[in-house]
C-alpha cells in the first residue's frame, strides 16, 4: 500500500512533465493523470480505512534525515477529497479552457497544483512541506493570473508576494526547530518537545517561537482575517475552474498545515491563550467576511469573501479543542473541523462553477442583474442554491453537523461567546445567500429544461450535491475514517 | 419484534413524495401529464403507506429506522401515535391539496418547479412528524423552511418577494434559536429522544434554571412558525403566495410543524408534569392566550378575505399549544384534535378563497355580496369551515372547543373558558358578516373579475371537489367523533399512552 503515497505524487507530476511535452494533448492527458490521481487516491484511502496510518521513507534515508511521507486518517481524508473535486473540475476546465493555446499553459500549472498539494497533506517533515508550500504558491498564482486581465495580473501578483511573504515566516520557523531540536520529522519532534517537558524543564521558547513564525506566515496563506486582503480580488478575477481550486483547495490546504502544526507536532508548547487569539481572528474573520460577502455586488466576489468568512469558522474551532482534555470529545471536534473543512471545499468549489458558468451566460456577475439569467439557467441557480445551504449550514449538509457539534464544544466548554458568533454569522450568511436566491424568483418568462448545458451545469452540481445530500447523511464512515473511536459505527 | 419492513416503512413515506419532488423538477414545462401523474402516485402511494403505518400503530407496532451521523447524531425516523396523527392530516390534505393545485395553476408559469417543491415541502412535513429525535426534528424543520421560501415567493411580483423575505428572516432567526436550545439541551443531558411522559424530571435539580432558559429557546423557535404573538410577523405578510400555498402553510405544513413541535416539546421531552412544575405551562398558557384574543381582534378588521382568514390561522392554531399548557387528558386531546380540526376546516376556507379569486376575482369581504348565489357549493364549503371555526356543533371545531372547556375545569384554570367565550364571539363577529353577505345580500351586476363564463358547474371541477371534501371532513369529524379511528378517538388513544404509559 505505500506505494499508493508515492504514486499520489508520480502521477501528477509525470502528468504535467508529459503536458509540457506533448502541448497538443495536454487536455486529454491532463484529464488521465487527474483520472489516475482520483484512483490511486482511492486505493490509498481504501489502505488508510482498513490498516490505519501508512508510512513511507523516499530515498531509503530514515529521520532524521530523509524525507518522510505519512497517510493518517486526516491528511486522507483531505487528500481524498481533493482528489474528487480536481477531478469534477478538470472536466470543467477541459471544457472551459478549449482554446489549445490557453489550454496549453492550463494543464501543466493544474497538475503541478494538484502535485504539491498531494505532497502538502503527505508530508512528514518540515522542510518537505515548504518546498510544497512554495510550488504549491508559485502555481497558485500563474494560474489566477491565467485570464490575462489587468486586474487579474494585478491581483495575483500582489498574491505571489505575499505568499512569498508567508513562505519565509514560515521557513524562519523552520530555521529556529532545526537549530534548536535537530530535526525536522514531525514525530521526532514531537517526541523531543515532550522529552524535555518531561525533564521538567519549560516549554522551550525557541519551539514557542518557531510555532508562532510558521503559524504566522501559513495564517497569511491561509487567508486568517485580517490577512485576507489579498484573497478576494485574486480569487474574484480568477478563471472560473482557477477560482474554485483556489478557495476549495489552496487556502485550505494552508490551514490544514496551521491544524497539524498545533495539534500534533506541537500540542505540548500550545496555549490556550494563544488558541483564544486564533479563535478570535476566527470570529473577526466571520464576520467581517459575512459582511463584506452581504455589501459584494459581485458575484465572485461575493464567494471569495464568503471563503474568508467560512475559514474563520475553522480557526474557532481551536480554543474549544484546546479546552477539552484529550479524549472522545475532542477527537470527536477534530472530525467535524475535518468535515466543516471538506463541506466547504465541495460547496465553494461547486459555487464558483456554478458563478464561472453563470458569468459566461449573463455577460457579468453583478449580483442586482443577474435575475433573468437565473431563471433561465435552473440547474445552475439550483447549484447556487444548493451550495448556499451548505455555506450557512443548513440540513442537509455536512456543514450543520458540523456547527452541531462546534457549538455543543463551545457549551461543554462554558465558552457561550462563539455561541454568539456562530448565530450572528450564521444569519449573515442567510441574507448573503438569500439575497442572491431571491434573484431567481422574478417575472420572467418560464424556462422550459432544467439543463441549458449539461457539459458545463452538471459537475457544478454533482459537487454542490456532494456537500449537501452525501456529506450531510454519511457522516460516520468520517469517523471510522479518522480513527475516532467510540464513534458512530 | 420488528422486521426490515419495519425500517423501510418511515423512510418510504418520507421518500413517497421525495422522490416525485426530485423528479418533477426535471419534467419539461408543457409536460402537463408527466407532472401530474407524478403527483397524483406520490400522494396516493403515500396515502396507502401511512394506511398500513396507522394500522400498525394502532396495534402497537414499533416502526423505527435510524441512520447514525456521528456520535450522539442519529437521524431517527420512529411512528407513535402523536406522528400518526400528523403524517395522515398532511398526507390526506396533500392529496386534496394536489388535486386542487393542479386546477389552479393550470394556466400559471414555472409549474415544475412550484410542484418540486411543493412535494418537497409535504417531504419536510412527514420528516417532522416521524422525528423520533430533537435532531431529526430540527433537520426537518429547517428544510421545511427551505422548501417553502420558494413557494412564498412563487408568483414574482415585488410584493411576493418582499412577503418571502420577510418570512425568510422570521424562519431562520426562529430556527437559529431552535438549533441553539437543542444542541445546549443535548449537551446536558446527551441524545435527547422523544419519549413519553418526558425525559428531564429524573435529572438534578441544580440544571433546572438551565432547563427553564432551554425551554424558552426551543419555544420561541418554534413560536415563529407556530405564529405565537409577537413571532407571527411574517404569517399575514405571506398572503401573497397563491391560494394552494397558503392552504399548505395554514392549515398543514408551516404552522403545523411549530405547533406540533410545541407538543412535542411538552409531552415527549419535558413531560407535562415536569413542565407544570418549572411553571413553564403559566408562560405557555399566557402566550396562547394572549395569541388566541389578539389574532382575533385582528380578524375582525381585515377587508382582505385572505388576511382575515390569515390572522383567525394565528388565533386558531395557539388552542392546539393553549391543550398542552393545561394539566391533564382531556385538555391534551382538546390541543392535539385541534390539531387535525383546525387543519381541515382551515384548508376548506382557504380553498374557497381561492375559488372566489380565481372565477370571480374576488379578494375582499366587501366584495362577497349574494356570492352565494353565483357559487353555492363553494359557498356552502366555507360556511361549514366558519362555523365550525366558531364552533357550532356538531362540526369538528366544536369538539375540539368542548374538550379544551372541561380540561380547563378539570384543572382549576376557570379563565380558561373566558379565553375560549372571548374567542367564540369574536370568531362570530368576523365570520358570520361574511357569511350574511353571501347568503342575503344582493350580487353586484358584474363581479370584480369573471374569468371563466357560466357553464354547468360554478367553477372548474379541479377547484370545486377539494373543498366539498373537506368540508365534509369537517362534518364526519365532528359527526362521527366517537368512531373508531376518527381523530377524536385517536388523541384519546395518545392521552391515554401520554398519561398512563
Amino acid at each position: 500500500m505505500t506505494e499508493t503515497l508515492a504514486l499520489a505524487l508520480v502521477l501528477p507530476l509525470g502528468g504535467a512533465l508529459l503536458t509540457v511535452v506533448l502541448p497538443g494533448q495536454a487536455a486529454r492527458l491532463g484529464l488521465l493523470a487527474v483520472a489516475l490521481n482520483t484512483l490511486n487516491t482511492a486505493l490509498l484511502t481504501l489502505g488508510v480505512w482498513q490498516q490505519g496510518a501508512l508510512h513511507a521513507d523516499f530515498g531509503g534515508w530514515g529521520a532524521p534525515l530523509g524525507i518522510g511521507f505519512v497517510a493518517d486518517g486526516l491528511s486522507t481524508a483531505m487528500l481524498a477529497m481533493t482528489a474528487l473535486v480536481t477531478l469534477v473540475i478538470s472536466i470543467n476546465a477541459a471544457d472551459y479552457f478549449r482554446d489549445p493555446a490557453r489550454a496549453r499553459h492550463f494543464w501543466p500549472l493544474w497538475l503541478l497544483l494538484l502535485t504539491s498539494l498531494n505532497g502538502l497533506f503527505l508530508s512528514a517533515d518540515l522542510f518537505n512541506l515548504y518546498v510544497n508550500l512554495e510550488l504549491l504558491g508559485l502555481t497558485a498564482a500563474a494560474l489566477g493570473a491565467l485570464g490575462g486581465q489587468r486586474a487579474a495580473l494585478e491581483a495575483n501578483l500582489r498574491y505571489l508576494l505575499v505568499g512569498l511573504l508567508g513562505s519565509m515566516t514560515y521557513l524562519l520557523g523552520v530555521a529556529l526547530v532545526y537549530s534548536g531540536f535537530a530535526t525536522l520529522d514531525f514525530a521526532l519532534l514531537t517526541e523531543r518537545l515532550t522529552a524535555g517537558l518531561a525533564e521538567g524543564q519549560m516549554p522551550s521558547p525557541i519551539a514557542a517561537t518557531a510555532l508562532g513564525l510558521m503559524v504566522l506566515g501559513l495564517a497569511l496563506k491561509a487567508a486568517l482575517f485580517p490577512l485576507h486582503f489579498w484573497l478576494p480580488p485574486a480569487h474574484g478575477s480568477a478563471p472560473a475552474p482557477v477560482s474554485a481550486a483556489l478557495s476549495a483547495l489552496v487556502v485550505k490546504a494552508a490551514f490544514y498545515l496551521i491544524l497539524r502544526l498545533w495539534l500534533l507536532v506541537f500540542a505540548p508548547v500550545t496555549t490556550q491563550g494563544a488558541a483564544n487569539l486564533l479563535g478570535l481572528l476566527g470570529a473577526g474573520a466571520v464576520l467581517w467576511g459575512s459582511w463584506q460577502a452581504l455589501r459584494a455586488e459581485r458575484l465572485k466576489l461575493l464567494a471569495a469573501y464568503s471563503t474568508v468568512a467560512q475559514l474563520g469558522y475553522l480557526f474557532v474551532f481551536f480554543p474549544i479543542m484546546q479546552a477539552l482534555p484529550a479524549g472522545d470529545a475532542r477527537d470527536n471536534l477534530l472530525v467535524a473541523l475535518a468535515l466543516m473543512a471538506i463541506t466547504h471545499g465541495f460547496a465553494k468549489s461547486g459555487f464558483f462553477l456554478a458563478a464561472g458558468f453563470m458569468q459566461k451566460q449573463a455577460g457579468h456577475d453583478r449580483i442586482a442583474d443577474l435575475g433573468a439569467t437565473m431563471q433561465r439557467l435552473p440547474a445552475t441557480t439550483l447549484t447556487l442554491a444548493l451550495a448556499g445551504m451548505a455555506l450557512i449550514g443548513l440540513p442537509p449538509s455536512g456543514n450543520f453537523t458540523a456547527k452541531w457539534l462546534l457549538l455543543g464544544g463551545a457549551f461543554a466548554t462554558g465558552q457561550w461567546w462563539w455561541v454568539l458568533v456562530l448565530f450572528a454569522g450564521t444569519l449573515l450568511a442567510v441574507a448573503y445567500v438569500f439575497r442572491l436566491l431571491t434573484q431567481a424568483f422574478g417575472l420572467e418568462p418560464t424556462p422550459r429544461r432544467f439543463f441549458t448545458q449539461a457539459g458545463a451545469e452538471v459537475p457544478a452540481l454533482l459537487l454542490a450535491v456532494m456537500a449537501v445530500g452525501v456529506l450531510g447523511l454519511t457522516t460516520a464512515p468520517l469517523w471510522r475514517l479518522l480513527g475516532v473511536t467510540g464513534g458512530a459505527s | 419484534m420488528t422486521t426490515s419492513f419495519d425500517h423501510l416503512l418511515p423512510v418510504a413515506i418520507v421518500l413517497s413524495s421525495l422522490l416525485p419532488g426530485l423528479a418533477i423538477f426535471l419534467v419539461a414545462e408543457d409536460n402537463r401529464r408527466l407532472r401530474t401523474l407524478l403527483n397524483l402516485t406520490g400522494a396516493i402511494v403515500k396515502l396507502l403507506l401511512v394506511g398500513v403505518l396507522v394500522w400498525g400503530v394502532y396495534h402497537d407496532h414499533a416502526y423505527r429506522a435510524e441512520l447514525p451521523l456521528a456520535p450522539g447524531l442519529s437521524l431517527i425516523l420512529r411512528a407513535d401515535a402523536l406522528s400518526v396523527l400528523f403524517v395522515t392530516l398532511s398526507t390526506v390534505l396533500w392529496l386534496v391539496t394536489t388535486i386542487y393545485a393542479v386546477g389552479y395553476l393550470e394556466h400559471s408559469p414555472n409549474r415544475s418547479r412550484f410542484f418540486g417543491f411543493f412535494s418537497l415541502c409535504v417531504t419536510a412535513t412527514v420528516g417532522v412528524a416521524l422525528a423520533g429525535n430533537l435532531f431529526t426534528f430540527v433537520v426537518f424543520y429547517e428544510i421545511l423552511t427551505l422548501a417553502t421560501y420558494p413557494l412564498v415567493s412563487h408568483r414574482g411580483t415585488p410584493d411576493a418577494t418582499a412577503g418571502a423575505r420577510v418570512y425568510l428572516a422570521y424562519t431562520m432567526v426562529g430556527g437559529a434559536l431552535l438549533l441553539t436550545g437543542a444542541v445546549w439541551l443535548q449537551g446536558l443531558i446527551g441524545p435527547v429522544d422523544f419519549t413519553q411522559g418526558g425525559l428531564l424530571s429524573d435529572q438534578p435539580s441544580a440544571l433546572y434554571p438551565q432547563f427553564i432558559a432551554i425551554f424558552l429557546l426551543l419555544l420561541a423557535g418554534l413560536g415563529v412558525k407556530a405564529a405565537l404573538v409577537p413571532l407571527h410577523g411574517w404569517l399575514p405578510r405571506s398572503m401573497v403566495a397563491p391560494a394552494p400555498v397558503s392552504a399548505l402553510l395554514h392549515a398543514v405544513a408551516v404552522v403545523k410543524a411549530g405547533a406540533f413541535g410545541i407538543v412535542r416539546l411538552v409531552y415527549d421531552i419535558y413531560g407535562v408534569e415536569f413542565a407544570h412544575s418549572l411553571g413553564l405551562l403559566t408562560i405557555l398558557g399566557a402566550l396562547a392566550s394572549i395569541t388566541i384574543i389578539y389574532g382575533s381582534m385582528m380578524a375582525l378588521s381585515q377587508d382582505g378575505l385572505k388576511k382575515r382568514l390569515a390572522y383567525s390561522t394565528v388565533s386558531q392554531v395557539s388552542y392546539i399549544a393553549l391543550g398542552a399548557s393545561i394539566l391533564g387528558p382531556v385538555a391534551t386531546i382538546g390541543g392535539m384534535v385541534h390539531l387535525v380540526h383546525q387543519g381541515i376546516m382551515k384548508i376548506t376556507l382557504f380553498l374557497c378563497a381561492g375559488n372566489y379569486a380565481e372565477t370571480l376575482g374576488v379578494h375582499k369581504v366587501s366584495e362577497m355580496n349574494g356570492i352565494g348565489r353565483r357559487m353555492p357549493w363553494t359557498t356552502l364549503a366555507f360556511s361549514v369551515g366558519a362555523l365550525g371555526m366558531i364552533g357550532i356543533p356538531p362540526i369538528a371545531g366544536f369538539i375540539s372547543k368542548w374538550y379544551l372547556g372541561m380540561g380547563a375545569i378539570e384543572a382549576g384554570m376557570p379563565w380558561v373558558l373566558l379565553v375560549l367565550a372571548v374567542s367564540t364571539l369574536l370568531n362570530a363577529g368576523y365570520f358570520l358578516p361574511i357569511l350574511f353577505r353571501a347568503w342575503f345580500r344582493e350580487p353586484p351586476a358584474d363581479w370584480p373579475h369573471e374569468e371563466i363564463p357560466r357553464r354547468r358547474l360554478e367553477t372548474h371541477a379541479t377547484l370545486l371537489w377539494p373543498p366539498l371534501i373537506t368540508a365534509a371532513l369537517c362534518l364526519i369529524a365532528g359527526l362521527l367523533a366517537a368512531a373508531p379511528f376518527s381523530p377524536l378517538e385517536w388523541t384519546e388513544l395518545i392521552a391515554r399512552r401520554e398519561y398512563h404509559g
